[in-house]
């Protein structure tokens, strides 16, 4: 049972930082259509902004719990900035163009940004200070979970809630969902469609940094390269959920985190991956829009 | 002056989103910060002048997509003029064949080589523009095939000592076949949603060639793959890399004549049908999921097919050829070139192939240069370097013609 | 529909007349080069350094890139090789087998004598054909991928560094021996390297039957986390880890284990023996087993290339900087032995002649390895390893 709760919460943690991505991806999806390739690339950007921040605060010989919270800060309102421009340069030029253009364009931005920063800073890994406090109760778990787990899962489920109240209860949230239902409509009864899409990068880029700094305290160090593939994994995530739907985008995270580390643990990690890809495709196949994915209605 | 405004808090902002990345560098070791705030500056001088120019292209764009839609046509470059003229057409053609044929006398080996992994790429692109250009199924895991092809060679040599040219058909068989399997269970899907299924597929291929190590050699790859062999004759490092290069150029131009009969045929119609309107396709009596199949297993075959050719040619393979990123590069290729038009594709194949390896010069930067370069040619030219011309039926005339007998 | 079938029947008798053509004039070519290159005596050499100067694994090629540079200078300042001056050329593989096809034509068209490179293992598989070919030795500071030498495949091919299987043999003997340890867990990352040396580790453990292989996994590179594997670690029981890869995964697994509290001892290879792993893991470092290259510190040669490196660059020198220094100072040598840049009398010097090199004093066997070079057992002790006597 300890074995089995071990592997359960060590699942709860991946899949909540993959649910954080998730949830960029299937936000933008949902307003625009277009899956967002260089989103994995704010997460990694917004993990450096706290590493660089961080250091020199540090450097400055700021308190540890002022340094994580200004870093993380820090972290997010880059990570938005970056989201805003970057949605500005490479998406909204090619609004009215074919459909994959955008998608071509977001693949040549994932690259560049990858070598941006590695340019910038460095190809090697780099040691990512721990910002994570260490909670005292947690001691007696902490084989089963330690304090950064922990801090991961809790600020996770906060963000979510706190997302999903935006979404339901603001009047930009409505105006989001708005636009996902049709963005023609709502441009006829008065929203303001250009800066609804702006909102949604830089709310979904924020999240992505949110998970970015989160896992780099965790684990330790970072490079430029982590961003694409716990971007590509949360991209499975959202569509397993459903793309575009945002309790989904969470489902999605938790779920493949779980069949992840359920897999390494009672099976082998060798194959953990092909598990991930081969379940994506079996619920596809009876659900061909995700688990929470609404099926789009035709009307001819 | 408006825009002198418009440059200077352009060049601000991104010298504000430069600062923590470029401006600094820490060490969290030693506790050690690196300020380079000259870079930043450099940053802001170079964006306050690109800014100009940014808005200078995208005015010159948004005049030239106004003036299409006052005369309701595309306005078709002096490129495109030269094409459709067949006196200019033809020679043009012979002389582009004359010198890819003469190609290997000129140029140096390693010019050969380049241009052999090039024309790879191009039959790749073709074969992708199948899948993607006519019958608009977006496909992200498409070297997935190209991996089938090369692995079968690859392994029915070193198990069996299957010889290159019984291994070129098996290759392209079982790239289709591997169409056909992953084509059954994505037929429900839609969109991207057969986007990141293609994406998967492509993925577990990969990962059981690396974990499946007793028969596939796992990441070690499989090395001493031999070069084609034509009865003896092409025997020493040069003559085979130069025959290599005329089988490529004979493969590609067999590729672009099936493709082009391919997409004007009754499949490849049905194709573009499907592509535009799905509901409306199947009532108009084509069968879906033959016509999806189809697309699937023919797209697969060419690139089993080079997959092949690519063993050959690089005598050594393992997983780490057949990433995600090479799927990316092919769609961009496809995507880049202009959906659907072959001519399209052979330049973006040209283009995203020979570019990173002209950028050596640039060495560390080729890879920031080659993604910019993506961006801007969908930024400017969204629809692709050559756009695809399709044929179009003037309705006014065939009543004409008909003499308004069959109304 | 006919006249497209004719110009392509058309096209294809030219393109089989062409290459027929082409296959006369080919024939001759190569004779006329060898003919020229003996007559004429040797005015300059080149040398070409192939290995990843850009990409994720940068790190690994440009010291050695950096380490030719300065044997070259020290030759030319000495007035070069019987009077011939020494040029370089490099050129970028990324590590990557396609790449490594195109930088070898590359440097085989610039008409270069002798090869430092490759960096990786797989990459210097795809490039040696291109090479054997062409006649050119090659030798390479870092490919440890046993049947690189061991297949005799590729009779051009040396190195300077040992094999993956002498490493885990010593991995496995130290483990077993050493450290008594009854049943271990092998981890690997799946790589062309780490999944090799721990197979082989796996082989020579099963074969001694003093232990038991109780795990035998790969993780992901780059995952998000490893805390699964970790816990099924600490559920199989193991005395001991042996993993095999690179640096970024072992510090982010020996953190994770030494955040759970599990103190088992950690044995890897000379991928994690790199002064970045302590950097990173930070205290869970300590204590952590690494093979690596045999302490060459007191080796002459070692301080005059450490000399060198400093009067002209900051900090200490990258990755596989002496491995490289060696190589390139035994090429160089063995052409001025050889007299001439011809293969055979390259290759009977790099076989039968020593060089004083930073790595100590070797010539190569016949299969291509390097006498006289091996691996320590090292371990972290207050931040730094430590060779373990």
């Amino acid at each position: 049972m300890d074995y089995f709760l071990e592997l359960f919460f060590s699942g709860l943690t991946r899949g909540s930082i993959y649910a954080l991505i998730a949830l960029g991806y299937t936000m933008v999806y949902g307003i625009i259509e277009l899956i967002n390739f260089a989103h994995g690339e704010i997460y990694m950007i917004g993990a450096f902004v706290g590493l660089t921040v961080a250091g020199v605060l540090t450097s400055f010989g700021f308190p540890a719990t002022s340094i994580m919270v200004l870093a993380s800060m820090a972290a997010i309102v880059y990570a938005a900035a970056y989201g805003y421009t970057l949605e500005k340069i490479a998406y909204r030029p090619l609004r009215s163009a074919p459909r994959l253009s955008p998608l071509i364009s977001a693949i040549g931005m994932s690259i560049f940004l990858q070598n941006y920063v590695m340019l910038a800073q460095t190809s090697d890994f780099i040691s990512f200070p721990s910002l994570t406090p260490e909670f005292a109760f947690l001691d007696k778990y902490s084989s089963t979970i330690g304090s950064s787990d922990f801090l991961i899962i809790v600020v996770a489920a906060v963000v979510m809630v706190l997302l999903t109240l935006f979404i339901k209860f603001t009047r930009m949230g409505k105006a989001m969902r708005a636009t996902a239902q049709n963005r023609k409509m709502a441009m006829l009864v008065g929203v303001n469609v250009d800066q609804v899409i702006s909102v949604t990068f830089i709310v979904g880029s924020s999240l992505a940094a949110v998970g970015g700094v989160l896992i780099a305290s965790h684990i330790g160090q970072i490079n430029f390269f982590i961003g694409f593939i716990a971007g590509i994994k949360a991209f499975t995530a959202a569509v397993l959920g459903g793309i575009g739907s945002v309790p989904g985008a969470m489902l999605g995270g938790l779920i493949l985190g779980w069949t992840e580390s359920f897999c390494t643990g009672y099976v082998s990690s060798d194959y953990e991956d092909v598990f991930a890809f081969a379940l994506l495709v079996i619920i596809l196949i009876f659900r061909p829009s995700g688990l929470l994915g609404k099926a789009p209605i035709q009307k001819v | 002056m408006e825009g002198l405004k418009k440059s200077l808090l352009v060049s601000l902002w991104f010298m504000f989103l430069t600062l923590p990345i470029v401006g600094v560098f820490v060490n969290t070791i030693d506790d050690v910060v690196i300020w380079r705030l000259e870079r930043v500056l450099y940053v802001g001088i170079c964006t306050f002048f690109l800014s100009f120019l940014w808005r200078f292209m995208i005015s010159k764009k948004e005049a030239g997509a106004k003036r299409d839609e006052e005369t309701g046509e595309e306005q078709i470059s002096a490129f495109g003029k030269i094409l459709a003229n067949p006196s200019f057409y033809y020679p043009l053609l012979a002389g582009v064949l004359v010198f890819a044929l003469l190609f290997p006398q000129l140029f140096s080996m390693y010019q050969v080589n380049i241009m052999i992994s090039a024309l790879i790429y191009v039959v790749l692109g073709l074969g992708l523009n199948i899948v993607v250009g006519l019958a608009g199924l977006l496909d992200l895991g498409y070297v997935a095939f190209y991996a089938v092809g090369a692995y079968s060679y690859a392994l029915m040599n070193l198990y069996w000592g299957v010889n290159f040219w019984v291994a070129l058909p098996i290759g392209a068989l079982l790239g289709a076949l591997c169409g056909i399997i992953l084509g059954f269970p994505v037929l429900r899907l839609r969109g991207d949603y057969l986007a990141i299924v293609t994406l998967g597929f492509g993925e577990i291929i990969r990962l059981v060639l690396e974990n499946w190590g007793d028969f596939t050699h796992g990441p070690s790859g499989i090395a001493n793959i031999p070069r084609p062999d034509f009865f003896g004759l092409f025997t020493g490092l040069s003559n085979s890399i130069h025959f290599m290069y005329y089988l490529m150029i004979v493969l590609v131009i067999f590729t672009i004549f099936i493709v082009n009969r391919l997409k004007n045929s009754r499949i490849g119609r049905a194709w573009q049908a499907l592509r535009e309107d799905e509901i409306a396709c199947q009532a108009m009596g084509i069968d879906k999921v033959k016509t999806k199949l189809m697309a699937f297993s023919i797209g697969a075959t060419w690139a089993g097919l080079v997959g092949v050719v690519f063993a050959a040619k690089t005598s050594f393979i393992n997983p780490a050829s057949f990433t995600f990123l090479e799927s990316a590069i092919i769609l961009s290729i496809v995507v880049l070139g202009g959906m659907g038009s072959i001519l399209g594709v052979i330049l973006g194949a040209l283009v995203l192939m020979l570019l990173p390896e002209y950028l050596r010069a640039f060495s560390e930067y080729r890879m920031l240069v080659f993604g910019a370069t993506m961006v801007l040619v969908m930024v400017f030219r969204p629809q692709g370097l050559v756009r695809d011309v399709r044929k179009k039926i003037d309705i006014a005339a065939v009543r004409k013609a008909l003499g308004g007998a069959n109304e | 529909m006919k006249r497209s079938l004719l110009a392509l029947a058309c096209v294809l008798m030219l393109t089989i007349g062409l290459v027929g053509c082409s296959e006369e004039k080919k024939d001759e070519a190569p004779a006329k080069q060898d003919t020229a290159e003996k007559a004429a005596p040797v005015e300059k050499i080149i040398l070409g350094v192939a290995g990843a100067h850009s990409g994720d694994l940068a790190s690994y090629g440009l010291p050695s890139a950096e380490a030719a540079k300065l044997v070259v200078a020290a030759v030319n300042a000495a007035g070069g090789i019987n009077g011939a001056q020494v040029e370089i050329i490099t050129q970028d593989d990324q590590c990557k087998p396609e790449f490594a096809t195109n930088a070898a034509f590359k440097l085989v068209s610039d008409k270069a004598n002798i090869v430092l490179g490759h960096i990786c293992s797989g990459a210097t598989k795809a490039a040696l054909p291109i090479y054997k070919e062409s006649n050119l030795v090659c030798m390479s500071p870092s490919a440890t991928n046993p049947p690189l030498t061991q297949s005799g495949d590729y009779p051009n091919f040396f190195r300077t560094i040992a094999s993956d299987d002498a490493q885990a043999a010593l991995a496995t003997d130290f483990a077993m021996d050493t450290l008594g340890l009854k049943t271990i867990a092998i981890i690997h990352d799946k790589g062309d390297y780490g999944k090799g040396f721990a197979g082989f580790a796996k082989k020579y453990i099963e074969e001694s039957s003093k232990a038991k292989v109780l795990l035998f996994e790969g993780v992901t590179p780059g995952a998000v986390d490893y805390s699964a594997v970790v816990q099924k670690i600490k559920g199989s029981g193991a005395d001991g880890v042996i993993y095999g890869g690179y640096h970024p995964e072992a510090s982010k697994i020996i953190t994770q284990l030494r955040k759970k509290k599990i103190m088992i001892p950690f044995i890897s290879d000379d991928g994690v023996k790199d002064q970045t792993f302590i950097n990173v893991a930070g205290k869970a470092a300590e204590g952590v087993y690494a093979t690596g290259p045999r302490d060459i510190t007191a080796n002459p040669m070692y301080k005059v290339a450490m000399d060198q490196y400093k009067a002209s660059h900051d900090g200490e020198p990258g990755a596989f900087f002496f491995e490289a220094y060696s190589a390139a100072q035994a090429l160089l040598k063995a052409v001025e032995r050889a007299g001439s840049t011809d293969y055979d009398k390259i290759v009977f010097a790099l076989r039968n002649e020593e060089v004083e090199t930073p790595v100590g004093k070797i010539k190569f066997d016949s299969k291509g390895d390097a006498i006289g070079v091996g691996f320590s057992m090292y371990q972290v002790k207050d931040g730094a390893y430590v060779e373990v006597k």
